[in-house]
């Protein structure tokens, strides 16, 4: 360890002489930095695992060719450019795309970075029986290739108009063709020193690693730029829960980062109150969001409960959906539950800029006469109880979620706006283990939906909403004849949708993409069958003395740490 | 004889029969006599008289939210302050109360019958102890949470139907703390009821023909009291700590329906911020048990005759 420290404070030096002028003095300057997350990452291998944790633990070693910085926008990382159509990076048909590796970029053992390992880390994802949780990036690949040393060239089996999957972003980095060669396919979970501790181009080095606990880096000696990474040593401790996490960054200044902070908000300011460090926020396409089942949960239609064979009593009438959306008090919701990591939108697509839909704003005002109107209108009745009914049939609704205090704190507050327009609520609430499971031999799953709302969080990696609007396709419905799987929750189902969904796979042009993304959502949004609520950002805590932080919801929070600085 | 002598056997007479000594005389005098028990029931008669007549005279409804008059300290209109959805702590509280107390006493009501049933069967007759014992036994080791979560999904849906969300989760979670907390009463029982058939008085009990079942309700359960009434007071705390964790899982009440247990878990983050939410649940939590404790220690010392009158 002493050795490294002398090496570290060599390269320093001889580096601090080279012509930079950065407001730190050059590499391995500024001392030891230490960040919490307090969900611990298992290991540190991205392909292995989908979760949150170990992508963003994994992004201080491992790096792909291009990240989203915080603005969603691409820049490179391992290459000069990114190629598209116009520089001729990415063919006319849109079946290929060519990227070059910048020129010197060595792993950090000292060896070169090449397109075989690029095309390494494509055989090791798709590999049948690897088990990869980021496969979907590697969607429609043919095949990969290396030209040359530096060249990659991706083929696709059909045209891609966003051929961007691959090597872009935190869920695929690029591994070491050499240190995992005997990790392919079945061997890859057994292959543990490689899982803990891969080689990486990024700014650290793993020097140990304690799955579910802490892991400790050291600066990278080989990374690119000469001047970075700012810290020489850096400690990545798990464990405890938000809370804490909050308070040994902003009350104690145990810790100079902390990340996912969902704490109530008036909790995490009086924390900050103490000025030992700053809640940063950014704002991704997570939106906290009311999915309303346009099936019939009645638990005595047995089998074919909530199935498409048995429509909603009353769920499916939009006017219904509507007024139950202008009932709700979105500014209230979000100012006890949230704070500045949240606003209030109508849309299920609320962002990049280019795709946000403005043609549904009107829910953002909060108007229960005009639910009171719509109601009446359609035909329900306020009874003696202060419950509306129509032909026998009570408003009544069950509202369900996964356990969170937030959560629920929405819940009691949407039940009480809910009573003032005559709808009785029940609220349940599930383990989030269960709840996001997905085992389709329990009934309280969020796919089985055996309920009549039900309220989550969803969003989309990176910045393109093919996927994510394809979400509700009639194909997507989960039923028993698909093991409950599926993503289209509320199942929602229409024709001319599904045709949008086929036509947005087809079109290149970022406007037309734009313009049909925003009627998908305008569509879903009409239908009712969406009750948007909360367009939330990520929370994460910064020390005072820490520089450079610039929180990244399109890509791993850490994504600049080689820019992060201690201030003086 | 004169009338002095009569007057005097009269008032002799009297005093005989102003105290004359029953089982329940005896034991009442005797519980009078613990301090601490007496302490204790009138904490929990406080308690119970609280939660059962507060909300009559404390009328905001627990779970209407006053969202201007969140995070409030203790004032007047709101004696224990409010959550930060501007819900009254106070109202929450006796209503919370209500549902833990009433949670704690069925379900220990419930323990201690199946409890004292096997236990009592088991050690008195020869031929059930084995069988009997291995269904306690069966019991203890089944792990608890996998068999709520399996009841729980097996019978919510129709206990809801049949009585609506809450009534049908009050009975589905009294039966679980109930059918999952009896076996350790059934242990202690059974080894009292073993040794107390072998002794002299059960032994001229059956000498004289008395049917098993009036020996059992006569000599062996008036006996084996002491340790039901621990267990049973043991049992009320558990109970209430039992279903309060539940609730914490989502498998308890709806979160808009208020426990002591619920209070205590939503509270614990804004211990810093609004410490009444954190104190006060916590605070009747503790009297309850400790009360509920006190008393039966009271009881069994009032209760065991080889304590009793010294």
């Amino acid at each position: 360890m002493k050795k490294i420290g002398f090496l570290m404070a060599a390269t320093a030096l001889v580096a601090a002489g080279s012509a930079h002028a950065e407001s730190h003095e050059g590499r391995a300057t500024d001392g030891h930095l230490n960040i919490i997350y307090w969900q611990a990452p298992s290991l540190l291998n991205p392909y292995l695992s989908g979760g949150t944790k170990e992508l963003e633990a994994s992004s201080l070693v491992i790096e792909p060719l291009a990240r989203y910085d915080e603005t969603g926008t691409m820049v490179p990382f391992l290459v000069d450019e990114i190629p598209t159509v116009d520089n001729g990076g990415v063919s006319e048909d849109l079946t290929t795309i060519t990227w070059t590796l910048s020129e010197g970029i060595k792993w950090s053992d000292g060896t070169p970075l090449t397109a075989a390992d690029a095309v390494f880390t494509w055989q090791y994802c798709t590999d049948p029986e690897s088990g990869c949780a980021q496969l979907s990036n590697y969607n429609d690949v043919e095949s990969v290739e290396a030209v040359d040393d530096r060249t990659i060239k991706i083929t696709f089996s059909v045209p891609k108009p966003f051929p961007y999957g691959p090597f872009v972003g935190a869920q695929s980095p690029i591994i070491q063709a050499a240190q995992f060669a005997d990790c392919l396919g079945a061997a890859a979970p057994t292959c543990t020193d490689a899982n803990f501790a891969p080689i990486g181009t990024g700014p650290f080095v793993v020097t140990d690693f304690k799955a579910n606990d802490v892991a400790s880096f050291v600066a990278n000696e080989n990374y690119r730029d000469p001047m970075k990474p700012a810290f020489a040593t850096l400690n990545l401790k798990g464990g405890g829960d938000a809370a804490s996490a909050a308070r040994s960054v902003l009350e104690t200044g145990e810790f100079d980062y902390a990340w996912n902070l969902q704490v109530e908000p008036e909790i995490l300011n009086q924390m900050a109150a103490a000025g030992q460090g700053t809640v940063v926020s950014a704002f991704g396409t997570s939106v906290e969001r009311m999915h309303v089942n346009q099936t019939d949960p009645d638990p005595e239609l047995g089998d074919e409960r909530a199935t498409v064979a048995h429509p909603h009593p009353f769920l499916t009438d939009p006017n219904v959906s509507r007024a139950l959306s202008l009932a709700i008090d979105r500014e209230i919701l979000v100012e006890a539950g949230y704070g500045s990591s949240g606003q209030p939108t109508c849309n299920v697509l609320p962002a990049p800029a280019i795709y946000a839909s403005t043609n549904n704003d009107w829910c953002l005002n909060y108007d229960p006469d005009e639910a009171n109107r719509l109601l009446d209108e359609a035909g329900w009745v306020m009874g003696d109880d202060g419950v509306r009914t129509k032909d026998g049939e009570r408003l009544s609704i069950l509202y369900q979620t996964s356990t969170n205090s937030v959560r629920q704190g929405t819940q009691a507050l949407v039940k009480q706006m809910w009573e003032e327009i005559g709808v009785e609520t029940e609220l349940r609430n599930i383990d989030g283990s269960v709840f996001f499971g997905g085992d389709p031999s329990s009934p309280d799953t969020f796919q089985k939906f055996f309920a009549d709302i039900e309220m989550y969080t969803n969003n989309f990696d990176g910045t393109d909403p093919e996927r994510y609007m394809g979400n509700w396709a009639c194909a997507e419905i989960p039923s028993p004849e698909t093991q409950w799987q599926g993503s289209n929750m509320q199942r929602f189902c229409s024709e001319e949708y599904d045709a949008l969904v086929v036509e947005f796979g087809q079109t290149a042009a970022l406007e037309d993409r734009a313009a049909l993304a925003i009627k998908m959502n305008d569509m879903l949004m009409n239908s009712g069958s969406i009750i948007p609520l909360v367009h939330r950002g990520g929370v994460s805590a910064h020390s005072n003395t820490l520089e450079g932080v610039l929180m990244n919801e399109w890509d791993s929070e850490l994504w600049n740490i080689a820019d992060w600085t201690r201030a003086e | 004889m004169s009338d002095q002598d009569r007057i005097f056997a009269q008032t002799v007479v009297d005093e005989v029969e102003e105290r004359p000594r029953t089982l329940l005389r005896d034991v009442w005098s005797q519980f009078t006599a613990h301090r601490g028990a007496m302490a204790g029931l009138a904490v929990f008669l406080v308690i119970v008289l609280g939660v059962s007549f507060g909300p009559f005279i404390h009328t905001i409804d627990p779970t209407y939210s006053d969202f201007r008059a969140r995070n409030q300290g203790m004032s007047l209109a709101h004696p224990m302050g409010t959550d930060n959805l501007g819900r009254d702590m106070f109202a929450q509280v006796l209503q919370g109360g209500r549902v833990s107390l009433l949670v704690g006493v069925t379900a220990m009501a419930i323990a201690m019958f199946f409890g004292t049933l096997v236990g009592v069967l088991a050690g008195y007759f020869r031929r059930l102890d084995g069988i009997l014992m291995r269904v306690t036994d069966l019991f203890l080791a089944l792990p608890i949470l996998p068999l709520l979560l399996v009841i729980i999904m097996l019978f919510r849906d129709t206990l809801r139907k049949a009585f609506g969300p809450e009534a049908g989760i009050f009975l589905l979670i009294v039966f679980i703390i109930g059918i999952t907390s009896w076996m350790q009463t059934a242990r202690i029982v059974r080894g009292d009821v073993l040794a107390l058939k072998e002794r002299e008085f059960v032994l001229a009990a059956r000498s004289i023909g008395t049917p098993a079942h009036r020996i059992i309700l006569r000599h062996v359960l008036p006996n084996v009291l002491s340790p039901i009434m621990v267990s049973a007071t043991l049992g009320i705390a558990t109970a209430i700590i039992t279903e309060s964790a539940l609730s914490f899982l989502g498998l308890g009440f709806p979160s808009d329906f208020p426990t002591w247990g619920r209070l205590l878990f939503d509270g614990a983050n804004f211990m810093t911020l609004t410490p009444s939410r954190v104190i006060w649940p916590g605070l009747m939590l503790s009297l309850t048990v400790l009360s509920v404790n006190y008393v039966g220690d009271g009881l069994r010392d009032a209760l065991d005759p080889h304590i009793r009158g010294r």
